[in-house]
């Protein structure tokens, strides 16, 4: 663990710093994807600062609407800006919006910007191994292995070294898949599927699950249920291009080409 | 990958197949009642019992962290020549006196180590804090709550679980009244 990076005098949280970074690296491969997309690069890249502006502010007021009444007393607490006090899913739901909105008037066509936002997206996978590992959370299950590390006197899985090298394996099968720029919307369900496969498998060796009914840990059930979804999406990817159905004794369907599609 | 999706009976057949070995993962590696609670040794991670120290207070009494379960608690660690801790403690005195009578205590943890012991009695009588300051003279409570920032600020609930750790400050009244005033409401 390394919570703080001290350069001389300069005390430098490590753990948001590596999320800075994570997010810094994956709007350059984002914007890098999207040229090779045919898309607008800067467009892309501003529509994740749009998203990330208004995730914080989505954060900051959905926390400060949950408390209201704290913030009545003390209303210029409001500017009082602590990770400790945003409200994940209402930064997640304003941030979602304010994309979708963004990207509709710069004329974006959905699925191909997810695409181009994938790499993104998986190298904050491996930001927040990073950032984890700096911060000591997530951290590792008990266990007696070659590889253990030692934390509070004991020895544990390093989980947080098995997320970092999960999220570089998504990284690097979205980098080498074959069908990452043929079909619209394939590499961004691929990411997701991916990361949820990882996170269903790597939640085993965490010693700080979300334990639910029955000692199943939540983290895996989410991340089942989200595999699941694509592992639907994906086929629905091929028929949403499909050619009208207008030639009578049409061979079995194919999907079309994303360079055949593209306007 | 792409003649993969075209093929629908091979698609739902490899994704019927990834989600039963899914499923059959998450079964396998539920957590055994006896291993969750074998994991609660005290760290000072969020969901963990805080970890116990007995300090000396200003006054010269002695005071430990296990003698406040059943209140909850704010442990706040701290020196005389820390800008945010200077500002944030009038914040965490106000909240100490609108709060006591319900069940809340403060311990100020001072880093006599790295500070002198007249600087943190100068600072709690220019301050006017009533709440009790314990000295870490030779720095062993800061190292075992992994002291990286100052101040740093855990909120203990009443089973004595860290619920919160706030790394930097100063701290709003606002803040700290959001993240207090659910334990409170928490049964004893």
């Amino acid at each position: 663990m390394f919570p703080v990076l001290q350069i001389g005098s300069i005390a430098l949280p490590a753990a948001p710093l590596a999320l800075l970074l994570g997010v810094w690296t994956g709007v350059w491969l984002a914007e890098r994807e999207a040229v090779q997309l045919g898309l607008n690069g800067d467009a892309v890249a501003s529509l994740v600062l749009i998203g990330l502006v208004a995730g914080l502010i989505g954060a900051r007021v959905g926390y400060v609407a949950q408390h209201l009444g704290s913030y009545l007393t003390d209303p210029l607490g409001v500017l009082s800006l602590n990770p400790a006090t945003l409200a994940l899913l209402p930064g997640l739901l304003l941030g979602g919006s304010a994309m979708q909105i963004a990207g509709q008037r710069k004329l974006l066509p959905l699925w191909r910007t997810l695409d181009a936002l994938a790499p993104g997206l998986a190298m904050l996978g491996v930001a927040v191994g990073v950032a984890h590992l700096a911060s000591g959370d997530a951290f590792g299950a008990p266990a007696q292995l070659p590889w253990s590390i030692m934390l509070w006197e004991e020895a544990c899985h390093p989980s947080q070294i098995y997320e970092i090298v999960g999220a570089l394996l998504v990284l690097m099968i979205w980098r080498w898949s074959p069908s990452r720029q043929q079909l619209d919307g394939v590499s961004f369900l691929l990411v997701v599927a991916l990361s949820a496969a990882a996170r269903v498998f790597l939640e085993a060796f965490r010693g700080d699950s979300w334990i639910i009914a029955g000692g199943l840990r939540g983290a895996q059930l989410v991340g089942l249920a989200v595999l699941a979804l694509c592992l639907a999406a994906l086929p629905r990817l091929t028929q949403r291009t499909l050619p009208p159905p207008s030639v009578a004794g049409a061979a079995e369907p194919t999907c079309v080409a994303r360079q055949e599609t593209a306007p | 990958m792409v003649r993969l999706l075209n093929d629908t009976r091979r698609w739902r057949l490899l994704s019927l197949a990834v989600l039963l070995l899914g499923t059959g993962w998450v079964w396998a590696s539920r957590v055994p009642p006896s291993v969750a609670d074998a994991g609660q040794f005290p760290n000072t991670h969020v969901g963990f019992p805080a970890p116990d120290f007995a300090l000396e207070t200003l006054d010269g009494a002695t005071t430990s962290l296990a003698g406040q379960r059943g209140n909850v608690l704010i442990v706040n660690l701290w020196a005389s020549w820390c800008g945010p801790c200077r500002a944030e403690m009038p914040t965490i005195q106000r909240l100490y006196d609108a709060r006591r009578e319900e069940g809340l205590t403060v311990l100020a943890v001072h880093g006599t180590f790295q500070d002198s012991e007249a600087g943190a009695r100068a600072f709690a009588e220019e301050l006017g804090l009533t709440f009790p300051i314990v000295l870490d003279r030779d720095g062993a409570v800061s190292r075992r709550y992994q002291l990286h920032a100052l101040p740093s600020t855990f909120i203990v609930d009443r089973k004595g679980i860290i619920r919160e750790v706030i790394l930097g400050g100063p701290l709003s009244e606002a803040t700290l009244q959001s993240k207090v005033d659910p334990l409170l409401e928490e049964a004893p």
